[in-house]
Formats: structure tokens, C-alpha cells, sequence
């Protein structure tokens, strides 16, 4: 049986079969991979669907055009036919094809490199879930376990950093955050009273619109807003710092040298912070009334010394203190976690990204949940 | 005070063959993924001694276990009679104040000037005043050749003058044992040679022991008179011992291949063929 068989595909291929042993691939026209090229598939079903050829052969003389569109589809063809143990004769091809053809397979595919595809079990991925969490969780305590000693010791003066980097992490995380401390407590106060204005009017009892303000920014509103400000400045820049400083190698230049980066990067930041929470929350506890007052002023009918004269009376240096103690706590855990998660940070760019991330949500989870246990303890010392 | 005596500060004249660095059975593993087992090697005092290999193959990490960084799975490295692996970290950390580190990115601490980097070590660790401080980094930077830099921040020099200024620091200290990580990377050809003769220069001048982490071929053959090649595949030392007796006498193919680029072998190209 001698007959030629010629099979179309599309009008950039046909397949021949001069004899029972041959099959001849015809190229045809532009391959470019900007257009729509036939995949290896089409020739590798027909060599599945007849009897095997022994010999795979080529015909160019029909190609107008090429890139490594061709060379893709040839490296997919010689691949079966290997697998097959058919044997694929080049000579037909132009010889920058053949080249490339040969350049792509010169070095082995090297075995057990590929992403692995299959997709653990649940219970493996529930024991790499536990395992990788309670490391973290170790890593965690160990950090805050180290950073209580450092603390001792510079409470006995023999912590060593430099002065001039702990006056300007001061600055950057005191005064330069005074800005937009203002902007967002003033706005507020003002969102507060409008909130309570609706309700109390229904009664007539706008003048307590003071009260409402004023005991809300000094107990929780002042604390809250700038801790939630601080971490999303102050927090993600000692975390992109730090991380950075881990890619360039920076930190290890400190360990080599008997260093400690923990007590040279990690308790100036975090002493800054606790320093200078308070002192924002007091200046947002003002601001927030202010805003307060705005509204009740213009909005309200009051007067000023109406409404100074009410939240005098409303407030009170306990709440007052209760809301400077919240900020320095949520001063010192958000310096932690943004320390924490730059030193945990990996070796490349966008990881400093994803330790600055981290850095914010670790830091905004911890002061909501520490607001919650403040909230738990003044309940029960019925302040 | 007569100036025409040559010697070494502290005596450390390279006697011959005293071992410097002792390693022993190391193996280097992240969790259970081992990268190299089995390294045995001395350094000897005064050496100039490089850790070769591929790309990846784990050069770097074995420097990193020799500075402390990282912690062997088995084995042990002696700095002299010193057991570093075993030893507490307060003894530890001295030990690590007589080693000078140049790291692959010079890793200079960026938000300080290139003299207030060099003078934190001194800082730290001498009596000086801070005068003496600005002095001391001053002369350590125009050894570099960075006279005239001390107020610059490292991003504001280019990246073969921030290898330059991370040497400066690391010799800061007058250390016993220099270590560089790929010193040459990223740097022009004329640059990478002038660091070579620094390196030298230094060798000769301040009498330490030199571990360098390169595949610089150059360098390696220039500055090496002992040398460690890490293979990947095999996850081993394959070869040890003088760079330039390796390439004479080695029979490994792995080693020679390194050696000579690759290129083949000179008898190939004898049988006339070649146009």
C-alpha cells in the first residue's frame, strides 16, 4: 500500500504521507507567534490516530516566515516523536530553525525542578499551617523575650545606639506626624458630635453633644485614631526600614560586629514611640474637642463658652489618663510589630513590601485587641 | 626609632603553615534540605584562601557559618585552638570582633556618612575620643582610596566606591581575619582589579589571613594561594588546595572544566581542522 494521503490543517501546515513509513509536515506561509499558530497536538493526534510512521520528515519550501512560534511547535512535534521512537529528520528545516531547535534541547531538562502541581492534602496543609504558626508564635515570644532584656538594659545605661538616630526617629514619629494627627482627630470630633447631634436634638439636649465628645476622644477616640494613624505611618516605615536593611545586608554587618540589631535598631524605635504616642494623644484628645466644638458652635446654636464649660465639667483627669495609658500601650506594640515583621523580613524587594503590610495589620489587630482588654479591665474597676 | 625595619603589626608575621581556621565535618542545612556535608579544610595564618564554585552552590552560606551568621548541623570550625561552634556568645562575640567582614552589597548602614560608618566599630570597641574616631576613619578611608568622602552618604557614591568604603570599615578594628563575599560582583573589570591589588596590598600590610567567596577567575588565580571548590551536584568539596596547582594537576573534570571557562582542552584543536 503506496497511497499519498495529504491531511490540510488550517493553512499554515499539511501533513503528507508518501509512504507507509513517512509522514511529511509541509510548512506554510508566515509562522509568527503574533498569529494564530497550531499547536504540536494537531500532528501528535494524527501520529496517534494511523499506523506510526517510522520517519518524521519536513517540507520549508512553502515557509514564507518564522520566529520561535516555529521553533515552539517543532520542539513539541521532536518531543513525541522521541517519546515514540519515531525519528525526526531535520534537513528540511532552514537551518536557524535547526540551531535553535538544537540550542533548546542541548541541556537536559533537569529532573524534579517543575512546581510541583498536585495539591497536598488537607491534613498535610492543616500540620504545615500549625507547624509554620507555632514557630511564629516562638519567634514572637522570643523577640519580645530578647527586647525585655535589651530594656533592662537600658534601663542600667549600657543600651548602645546612637543618640542622633534616636533624636531623629523622635522627630519623624513626634513632631512630623503632628500634621495629620490634626487633620484626622479635628475630622473626628466633628463626625462624633454630627453622630450625637442627630440623636440628642430629637430631646433638646444638644449641650450634651460636649459631654458625648469629650469623654469619647479623651477615653477611647484619641488613643484609637493615633495609634491606627501611627501604624499606618510609623509602623510600616520601621518595618520597610528594618527590612531593608535585612535585604542590604545591614543587620548582619551589626550581628558580625557584636551588635545587636535588636538593641541598636529595634529599642530606639520603640522607646521614640512610646515617648511620643502620648503626647500625640493628648494633642488629638484637644483637637478632637475642638472639632467638637466647631460643630456645636456653628451647627448647634451654642456658644463657645457654653460648650468649654460643659466638656469641663464632662471630663475628667481619670479618663483623661486612661486614654494616655492606652496610647503609650499602643505606642509600644505598634514599634514591636513593625520591628518584628522588618527583622522577619525576607531577602528581596517585594518582601520588604509584604513585612510592611504585615507590619500594619499585625499592628491595628493588637491595639484593637488591647482596646478590648482595657475595656475589660476599667469595666471592672468600674472606671 | 630606626624606619628601616619592615614588620607586621602585633608580630603577625605569616609563619609558615599555622593553622588559622579549622574546619571540621561541616555540614550546612536549611531545615532538613542539606546543601553541603562533609567539608574539611585549614587556612593557614597569612593566607589569602578562596571558597569557589557555581552559582548557588552554596559559597556564600559556607561563609555565612564561618562569620557566625548561621549555625552548622554537624561539625565544627576552630579559630586556632578556639572552638567558635561551641563555644558561649559572649566568647563568641569577642572572637567575632578580630574578623573583618566585607559583605556582597557593602552593606553600609545608609543613614550614616562613610566616616561615621567606619568609626562605629571603633566606637564601640576602643577608648578612642571622637576626634580620634574621625582621625582613624579618615586614615582607613584614604587607604581606600576615599580621601575626601568622609561626609558622603552611601547612596551618594557609586557602587565600587560603597565596596571600597564597606573595606574600610571592615579593616576598621586592625582585624586578625578579613572576609569578602564576592567582592568583585557587579563591579567593571578595571575596578574589580584595583580591589584585587587593595586586597593584596592589605595582606601584605596588615599580615591577616584573607577568606574571599568569588568565581571571579582572575581573581582567583591573582590573589589565592589556598583555595576550597564546592560542588552543587555532589554536595561536597571535590578539590582543594593551591587555585593554580589545581589547574595543573587536578583530574576532576568538574574542577578543570571551572577553571579553564569550560573551554576544551587544548589537544582538540590539533588535528588541523580548525579554521
Amino acid at each position: 500500500m503506496s497511497s499519498v494521503s495529504t491531511v490540510a490543517v488550517g493553512n499554515l501546515l499539511s501533513l503528507d504521507r508518501p509512504d507507509q513509513s513517512t509522514l511529511v509536515i509541509k510548512l506554510l506561509g508566515k509562522w509568527h507567534v503574533s498569529r494564530n499558530l497550531p499547536s504540536a497536538t494537531v500532528v501528535t493526534s494524527e501520529l496517534a490516530s494511523t499506523p506510526a510512521p517510522a520517519r518524521v520528515a519536513f517540507d520549508a519550501s512553502q515557509l514564507r516566515g518564522w520566529d520561535s512560534g516555529l521553533v515552539s511547535f517543532l520542539v513539541g512535534v521532536s518531543k513525541f516523536c522521541r517519546a515514540r521512537g519515531i525519528t525526526d529528520d531535520r534537513s528540511g528545516l532552514p537551518s536557524g530553525v535547526q540551531r535553535l531547535l538544537a540550542l533548546a534541547e542541548a541541556v537536559p531538562e533537569k529532573k524534579g525542578a517543575r512546581a510541583d502541581e498536585t495539591r497536598p492534602s488537607f491534613l498535610v496543609r492543616v500540620g504545615d499551617f500549625t507547624i509554620d504558626y507555632g514557630r511564629a508564635v516562638s519567634e514572637t515570644m522570643a523577640f519580645v523575650g530578647d527586647l525585655s532584656l535589651t530594656g533592662l538594659k537600658f534601663l542600667a545605661g549600657r543600651a548602645r545606639f546612637r543618640r542622633v538616630d534616636f533624636v531623629e526617629i523622635v522627630q519623624d514619629c513626634g513632631a512630623n506626624a503632628v500634621g495629620i494627627v490634626t487633620l484626622i482627630s479635628f475630622l473626628v470630633g466633628v463626625i462624633l458630635a454630627f453622630m450625637g447631634a442627630v440623636q440628642l436634638q430629637q430631646f433638646g439636649a444638644s449641650i450634651y453633644v460636649a459631654d458625648l465628645v469629650g469623654i469619647g476622644m479623651l477615653r477611647e477616640m484619641g488613643a484609637m485614631m493615633t495609634a491606627i494613624i501611627m501604624s499606618g505611618r510609623t509602623g510600616a516605615a520601621f518595618a520597610a526600614q528594618l527590612g531593608t536593611m535585612k535585604v542590604t545586608q545591614e543587620t548582619d554587618a551589626l550581628t558580625t560586629l557584636g551588635i545587636s540589631p535588636l538593641e541598636f535598631l529595634v529599642l530606639p524605635r520603640v522607646i521614640a514611640l512610646v515617648l511620643m504616642m502620648p503626647l500625640l494623644c493628648l494633642y488629638s484628645d484637644f483637637m478632637g474637642i475642638l472639632g467638637g466644638g466647631f460643630v456645636g458652635v456653628s451647627m448647634l446654636g451654642l456658644s463657645p463658652s457654653t460648650y468649654m464649660r460643659e466638656t469641663i465639667h464632662a471630663i475628667s483627669f481619670t479618663y483623661l489618663f486612661i486614654g494616655l495609658v492606652k496610647a503609650t500601650v499602643y505606642g509600644g506594640l505598634i514599634a514591636m510589630a513593625g520591628c518584628l515583621r522588618g527583622l522577619q523580613c525576607g531577602k528581596s524587594s517585594s518582601a520588604v513590601g509584604d513585612a510592611a503590610t504585615r507590619a500594619v495589620v499585625t499592628s491595628i489587630v493588637l491595639v484593637v485587641v488591647a482596646c478590648g482588654i482595657f475595656a475589660f479591665i476599667t469595666n471592672i474597676l468600674g472606671i | 626609632m630606626s624606619a628601616t625595619v619592615e614588620a607586621s603589626p602585633d608580630n603577625r608575621t605569616a609563619s609558615a603553615s599555622e593553622p588559622h581556621i579549622v574546619v571540621r565535618n561541616l555540614t550546612m542545612a536549611y531545615g532538613s534540605f542539606v546543601l553541603m556535608r562533609d567539608l574539611n579544610f585549614t587556612v593557614n595564618k597569612g593566607d589569602i584562601f578562596v571558597i569557589m564554585g557555581g552559582s548557588g552552590c552554596g559559597k556564600s552560606t559556607l561563609l555565612r557559618h564561618l562569620i557566625g551568621l548561621n549555625e552548622p548541623a554537624t561539625g565544627e570550625i576552630f579559630y586556632g585552638d578556639f572552638n567558635f561552634t561551641k563555644a558561649a556568645p559572649a566568647e563568641r562575640e569577642r572572637m567575632m570582633h578580630r574578623f573583618g567582614i566585607l559583605y556582597q552589597s557593602g552593606a553600609l548602614w545608609s543613614s550614616m556618612t562613610l566616616a561615621e560608618n567606619v568609626g562605629l566599630p571603633l566606637g564601640e570597641f576602643t577608648d578612642l575620643t571622637p576626634a580620634q574616631i574621625r582621625e582613624m576613619a579618615s586614615l582607613k578611608l584614604a587607604f581606600v582610596g576615599l580621601s575626601g568622602f568622609e561626609d558622603y552618604y552611601p547612596s551618594q557614591i557609586s557602587g565600587g566606591m560603597q565596596k571600597r568604603a564597606g573595606l574600610a570599615r571592615a579593616i576598621a578594628l586592625d582585624p586578625e581575619i578579613l572576609f569578602f563575599d564576592e567582592p568583585s560582583a557587579g563591579l567593571d573589570p578595571i575596578s574589580s582589579r584595583l580591589l584585587d591589588d587593595l586586597i593584596l596590598e592589605l595582606r601584605a600590610s596588615l599580615g591577616a589571613t584573607i577568606v574571599v567567596v568569588t568565581h571571579e577567575l582572575a581573581s582567583i588565580f591573582t590573589i589565592a594561594n589556598n583555595s576550597v571548590f564546592l560542588d552543587a551536584e555532589s554536595r561536597t568539596m571535590i578539590a582543594s588546595g593551591d587555585p593554580k596547582d589545581l589547574l595543573a594537576h587536578s583530574t576532576n573534570p568538574t574542577v578543570h572544566q571551572f577553571l579553564t571557562r569550560g573551554e576544551p582542552e587544548k589537544e582538540s584543536t590539533s588535528n588541523g581542522q580548525a579554521h
